[in-house]
């Protein structure tokens, strides 16, 4: 069969510059890279999961120290850190569509409003741990805790250990979250610079939709962390 | 069994080895036969390491009193084997050097689908294994590989941070390949490779993809904590502070058990091949073969409590444990039921890979049956801690893993380097390893049900226990023989090894279809499947009815 041959020889040269060799198409070249994102999240969730299921178990062991513990933390900054998450999520959003109907110009403004968003995240958090740490609830030598009431039981007070274990994990799942944050900010960068140079068509802007998925899943995780951490049985 | 049309010389041909020369073609390849070959190298280089301290550990029990080294430096050389042994050689052993190699042809792709994660997950074990030789030559571990808490956290003033990053580094490029393996599977497969037409090799590296995908981060995490609880004197781990040394088994085994899966799976998968193509016929019951492999990687999800029957937890917990250990034996049991079924009526070739093959499912055997003992209650309370545990696992780790890990090598070797290995010295070699490995540990089943701990250095004060240490002792000298000659002839087959035919087997798989070694992209077209796994009726059959490699 010569002339099926000569079509597979011709078919290598007419390949999408984006597309890599190994692969048969453009469609299956980006249903791959989602499929990867996906799985890659599938790990994710197990990486935070064994943080959850350590944080949860502590909860219930320790509720009334975890709820005094709990009181210390900013609610309002948490709020306002959630909503910001969520408006990042939409710009994310607006910046996949941009994407996809090759409208560069909204494509460049949603990473940058995204990129500003996570940054506004960031540096609410870092007034959040400023605060800790002036107050003494960063664990360590330095942390203080004492004669501090357990909402909803009168007359007694937290273990301060307890309360310890509490910020420990406080510490360890938020700034988790953060640094993720930060890599997110690093990949939305280098997003940012290729749209920049106008590589986002129609047939191939597979970094963006991935990129995009992987800021959705920091803000899921957000999402979570936020009533876990700062709402469960909180008295006003 | 040879092939009935003559083969050109291989070295005319161009292939994945000779298309490009030189230190950065290899170090900067994105080609996986290549990235394949990087981990081959890597690994032996670590087992010769991990091998090391096993013959001294060997050493120093051939004798009761503790005279070659003191209780310290034991404690090390026992932590430093198991965590080189496992996290650098059995975890990525199969799937980071035949798994790569072999994946993307079986289901007739080009490359895996993420080839640079590839190579970026080689390079993250690099890392890892550069941290972990640093850790051991600047004083090592002795916390036993398990890193158990509080001692690993409050007590020990060991290299604990050092190489529990190695390991969380090591444990992201088993994580890249998993993942790599996932998406190659589902999305590369070329035309008429449907799900029940995949080698079961394939299954069997799928369902070691999702334990590596789901465990590894867990005990990523678990690290974390370990180390930010040494480093910043938190209290997560710690009873004196409120904390739960018990919490940390729970996330250490939920990964660490699994493990043993990512193990034994690959396994599993090499010698289902090694045993349809030595008996020239069909695996006996394909699905169950096949979806034993996930039912394995999904119950063994749900035993690890059973690692912790005398660490205080609720005797209930104890018993669903231990009910769901017993579970997790029978996928194990379909499979072996399902390979000596193959076996029966077939016509059985006793090459060396088969030799392997047998020597699996024998060891795997006992391993599994020694594995009920311990899931059941009282035994496992009268032998944790002994010498029962240990050659247990070793049974599974070495006599089921390595054995797998061999009989793969030599199956794919004329694959892989283009060369035949001299089979009289591969015969021989598989026999000493059998002899060598169940003299090493099948007296420490005994020793371990007599009584003798593990991890003790010194057995003074039971001088009986002398006999059969020093059985397991000669055992290991005679295994490290068993495992230095297959990397002699090797070596030596690269140079002076006969050229291979394509497909000296006359195996089924589109591995066999194509060069050997195969071309840079693995097949000159892209191949269209149109019989089913294992036909090795139709290939016996007269020439006239075979398949057609590439039917366009």
């Amino acid at each position: 069969m010569p002339d099926s041959t000569l079509v597979g020889l011709h078919h290598e040269e007419e390949h999408h510059p984006e597309l890599l060799h190994h692969f048969a198409d453009a469609e299956q070249q980006r249903d791959a890279s989602s499929l990867g994102m996906w799985v890659f999240l599938a790990t994710e969730v197990m990486f935070f999961g064994g943080l959850f299921c350590a944080y949860l178990i502590y909860r219930r062991w320790y509720f009334g120290d975890f709820a005094a513990a709990s009181k210390t933390i900013n609610m309002g900054l948490g709020a306002t850190n959630t909503a910001v998450l969520i408006c990042s999520s939409l710009t994310v959003v607006l910046a996949v569509w941009a994407a996809q109907t090759a409208r560069r110009t909204l494509l460049i403004v949603s990473l940058v409003v995204t990129m500003l968003l996570g940054l506004a995240f960031l540096g609410i958090k870092g007034i959040e741990y400023t605060d800790k740490f002036e107050e003494h609830h960063v664990p360590g030598a330095s942390f203080s805790f004492n004669n501090v009431p357990i909402p909803g039981r009168p007359g007694e007070y937290a273990n301060p250990r307890h309360a310890q274990i509490f910020f420990s994990l406080y510490f360890v799942m938020t700034g988790l979250h953060a640094l993720h944050m930060i890599i997110g900010l690093g990949v939305f960068t280098w997003l940012l610079y290729t749209a920049w140079k106008g590589r986002f068509t129609p047939e191939w802007h597979t970094p963006v939709e991935i990129g995009g998925l992987y800021w959705h899943f920091v803000d899921i995780v957000w999402i979570y962390l936020f009533p876990l951490l700062y709402l469960i049985d909180r008295h006003p | 069994m040879e092939i009935a049309i003559p083969q050109s010389p291989v070295a005319e041909r161009e292939n994945y080895l000779n298309a490009k020369y030189g230190v950065w073609s290899w170090l900067l390849t994105t080609d996986h036969k290549r990235i394949a070959l990087l981990y081959l190298l890597s690994i032996t280089f670590f087992f010769f390491i991990g091998g090391f301290f096993a013959l001294l550990i060997r050493l120093e029990l051939l004798t009761p009193a503790g005279d070659l080294v003191q209780a310290d430096t034991y404690n090390k050389l026992f932590t430093m084997h198991g965590m080189v042994m496992i996290f650098f050689f059995l975890i990525p052993s199969i799937p980071a050097t035949l798994g790569n190699f072999l994946v993307p042809m079986m289901i007739g792709a080009k490359d895996l689908a993420f080839p640079r994660i590839n190579l970026l997950s080689w390079y993250l074990y690099i890392i890892g294994g550069v941290m972990m030789l640093h850790c051991m030559l600047t004083g090592g571990v002795d916390t036993g590989w398990t890193f158990y808490a509080p001692f690993s956290t409050n007590f020990t003033n060991t290299k604990i941070v050092e190489a529990g990053l190695a390991i969380f580094v090591a444990g992201f490029s088993s994580i890249l390949t998993g993942l790599n393996f996932v998406v190659t599977i589902h999305r590369m497969r070329c035309p008429g490779m449907t799900w029940s037409r995949l080698p079961l090799f394939i299954w069997a590296h799928y369902a070691t993809s999702i334990i590596q995908l789901l465990g590894t981060p867990v005990v990523a995490v678990t690290i974390v904590l370990v180390a930010a609880e040494r480093a910043l004197h938190l209290g997560i781990f710690d009873p004196k502070l409120g904390g739960d040394p018990v919490l940390f088994q729970h996330l250490f085994w939920f990964y660490s058990h699994p493990a043993v899966y990512i193990m034994i799976l690959p396994s599993m998968g090499v010698i289902t091949e090694i045993i349809a193509c030595f008996s020239r016929k069909r695996i006996f019951g394909y699905h169950f073969v096949a979806f034993s492999s996930i039912a394995i990687a999904v119950f063994g999800f749900l035993v690890w409590a059973h690692h912790m029957f005398v660490a205080g937890i609720s005797v209930y917990s104890a018993l669903v444990f231990s009910f769901l250990s017993y579970a997790v034996a029978l996928p194990s049991a379909i499979k072996v039921f399902n390979w000596t079924a193959t076996l029966y009526k077939g016509s059985i070739h006793y090459d060396a890979p088969m030799l392997y093959a047998f020597g699996f499912l024998g060891l795997f055997t006992i391993g599994g049956l020694t594995g009920l003992f311990l899931s059941a209650l009282g035994i496992n309370v009268h032998v944790t801690d002994t010498y029962f545990v240990v050659a247990h696992f070793h049974y599974i780790m070495v006599g089921g893993a390595v054995m797998g890990y061999l009989g793969g090598m030599h199956f794919w070797w004329p694959k892989i380097s283009g060369r035949l290995y001299p089979e009289g010295w591969a015969r021989l070699a598989a026999l000493i390893v059998f002899i060598g490995f169940n003299l090493t540990f099948f007296p420490q089943f005994l020793l371990g049900y007599m009584g003798m701990p593990r991890r003790y250095y010194d057995y003074s004060h039971m001088p009986e226990f002398q006999v059969l240490n020093v059985l397991s002792t000669a055992g290991a000298t005679v295994l490290g023989v068993g495992y230095l000659l297959p990397m002699v002839y090797f070596l030596w087959s690269m140079r002076y090894g006969k050229p291979a035919s394509d497909n000296p087997w006359n195996a089924a798989g589109l591995e066999w279809k194509t060069a050997s070694p195969p071309p840079t992209f693995n097949f000159d077209e892209e191949p269209v499947v149109t019989w089913e796994a294992y036909n090795y009726e139709e290939l016996d059959a007269p020439p006239h009815t075979q398949e057609v490699p590439v039917a366009r």
